[in-house]
């Protein structure tokens, strides 16, 4: 599907718009930002299959932490175990200082409106269009009832994306790029203070995975949000990352800024390169 | 021998608490408040309404075959006259709601089943269940009520078409004017015919869209499993379907007839 004048514009936007932020980004902070997610001592299995075997990660408020491992070595289970969609076999997992699998179910609830979550495929309703998908969580998870402020917050978003003219397609009618947007569309509408992405640029060609990289970072300014990036996409992680951990073999291997992890001296490491 | 019956009855009794956990689920998002009503009319429409076209023909062709089947036998006997009463009474009572209950559960149970199914593949309900919304109260509840609604207004209208039937099979070979024969219909139906008839319909419903969701929001992840829930979804329903109809049939006769 072609892009409209306003989508190419506004990507066009995002190009121009990318040097000052990551200029922005990469500013060192004079005093020590607040905690926003701590895991320590982190062991995960299913079965005999140990997947996470002592995962260590601190990550601050507006702080873009990428992790980097190969298919298979826990990176998205260790996301799951964030958001506690997978309980961990041991070691904490707070996050704002609460101890995630501590939690109630309506305590959990309370804090998913503070995380979003970018599935790999975008995982849209399929059954909705764009519009309702992105008025579900205004509906059911803010409760808002006003159509005039939906509607705002709904073109707000969608045009942030450069997704204006899609707005009453179908998933369906929608290319693998224009989905992820849309994902991403949706878990920005309730402004979430933590956005977790899984693999946010698997399965599509360079040119769009860079267009979604630069949008990541755009909203990630626009919308202040702390955020992890699951990736082994080196580009996106360049674009991306205040900071890179690699993760091999269920414990962290690596860690630093993207230009520091590109010097390691690290067989693993090196092999992403 | 032990060894492979011993995996199969812990797996069946791990899935009997899997479903009694499901349904307790159900019940308390039933009760929680912030009912979709929306989403259960859109179910009741595409579940219910859509199902009328399918249900109505089929209904009216078992009417017809079963007064064409019935008549000679009751014309050896020198008892057509019976024939409206015996066709009024075995469409309300078993007919209409068992043949109306198996055409759901193969069409609607299915497409429940593979649609969360597939909802679940493609981490639709996770990505629901992850933003703080409510999958079981937006996906489950409103389509286990929509089939417990609409089952039994499925089977009414079954009936009576089937009913219609029955007519036109009468009118092929005789003469009888509608007026006499829904008269003898309607005269030859009690209450307590009626009500038995009736409870079942909504049990049916029930299981139909309960097994047709845990079926389906229970799937593994892969596309194959998308295709087993549909599946399994249709033979758990259709043999609860006939459980249902024994144990009802039975307590209704201990009840009314003793």
């Amino acid at each position: 599907m072609p892009l409209s004048y306003r989508s190419v514009t506004s990507l066009y936007t995002i190009d121009m718009e990318e040097k000052e932020i990551i200029e922005e980004q990469k500013q060192p902070s004079s005093k020590k930002k607040e905690l926003v997610i701590h895991i320590k001592g982190l062991k995960k299995s299913f079965g005999d299959h140990h997947v996470l075997k002592h995962v260590d990660l601190d990550v601050h408020r507006g702080e873009n932490v990428v992790i980097l491992g190969k298919s298979g070595t826990g990176k998205s289970v260790t996301i799951e175990c964030i958001v506690g969609m997978l309980t961990p076999d041991e070691g904490e997992v707070k996050v704002f200082g609460d101890d995630v699998p501590e939690m109630t179910e309506r305590q959990l609830k309370e804090l998913r409106t503070k995380i979003g979550f970018l599935f790999q495929s975008g995982a849209l309703y399929d059954s909705m269009t764009v519009r309702d998908n992105l008025e579900f969580p205004l509906t059911r998870v803010l409760k808002i009832r006003d159509q005039a402020e939906i509607d705002k917050r709904v073109e707000e978003v969608l045009d942030g994306v450069g997704l204006m003219d899609a707005i009453d397609k179908m998933p369906s009618d929608l290319s693998g790029g224009m989905r992820k947007r849309v994902g991403l569309a949706r878990t920005l509408i309730v402004k979430p203070e933590i956005m977790l992405y899984d693999e946010p640029t698997t399965g599509l060609d360079p040119i769009t995975s860079r267009e979604i990289s630069q949008l990541i970072l755009k909203m990630q300014k626009k919308y202040k949000t702390t955020s992890i990036i699951i990736t082994h996409d080196m580009e996106c992680a360049e674009i991306t990352a205040d900071r890179v951990v690699v993760l091999n073999d269920g414990e962290f291997v690596a860690e630093g800024s993207f230009d520091k992890i590109k010097e390691s001296k690290d067989e693993f490491v090196r092999s992403f390169f | 021998m032990a060894d492979q019956v011993l995996p199969g009855w812990k797996k069946w009794l791990e899935g009997s608490g899997d479903q009694v956990i499901f349904l307790k689920g159900f019940f308390r998002n039933v009760f929680r408040g912030g009912f979709e009503w929306s989403e259960f009319v859109r179910q009741c429409y595409e579940i219910g309404y859509k199902s009328f076209t399918l249900v109505g023909t089929t209904a009216f062709i078992m009417g017809l075959v079963l007064a064409l089947q019935l008549r000679p036998t009751l014309v050896d006997f020198g008892a057509e006259s019976m024939l409206p009463r015996t066709l009024a009474i075995s469409i309300i009572r078993e007919i209409g709601p068992v043949i109306t209950a198996i055409i759901c559960a193969g069409k609607i149970a299915s497409s429940i089943g593979a649609e969360l199914g597939s909802m679940k593949v493609t981490e639709q309900i996770d990505a629901m269940d992850v933003s703080g919304a409510n999958p079981m109260q937006y996906l489950v509840v409103t389509r286990i009520l929509a089939t417990t609604f609409m089952v039994p207004l499925l089977t009414l209208m079954g009936d009576v078409l089937g009913l219609i039937g029955g007519y036109l099979a009468i009118n092929i070979s005789g003469k009888v004017t509608v007026m006499l024969y829904f008269n003898k219909c309607i005269g030859s139906i009690d209450f307590s015919d009626l009500l038995p008839a009736f409870i079942k319909t909504i049990f049916f419903g029930f299981v139909i869209g309960f097994i047709g969701c845990y079926k389906g929001y229970n799937s593994n992840k892969g596309t194959e499993s998308v295709g087993l829930s549909a599946n399994s979804a249709v033979v758990a329903s259709s043999l609860w379907i006939f459980v249902i109809d024994a144990i009802v049939v039975q307590i209704s006769n201990i009840i009314i007839y003793h």
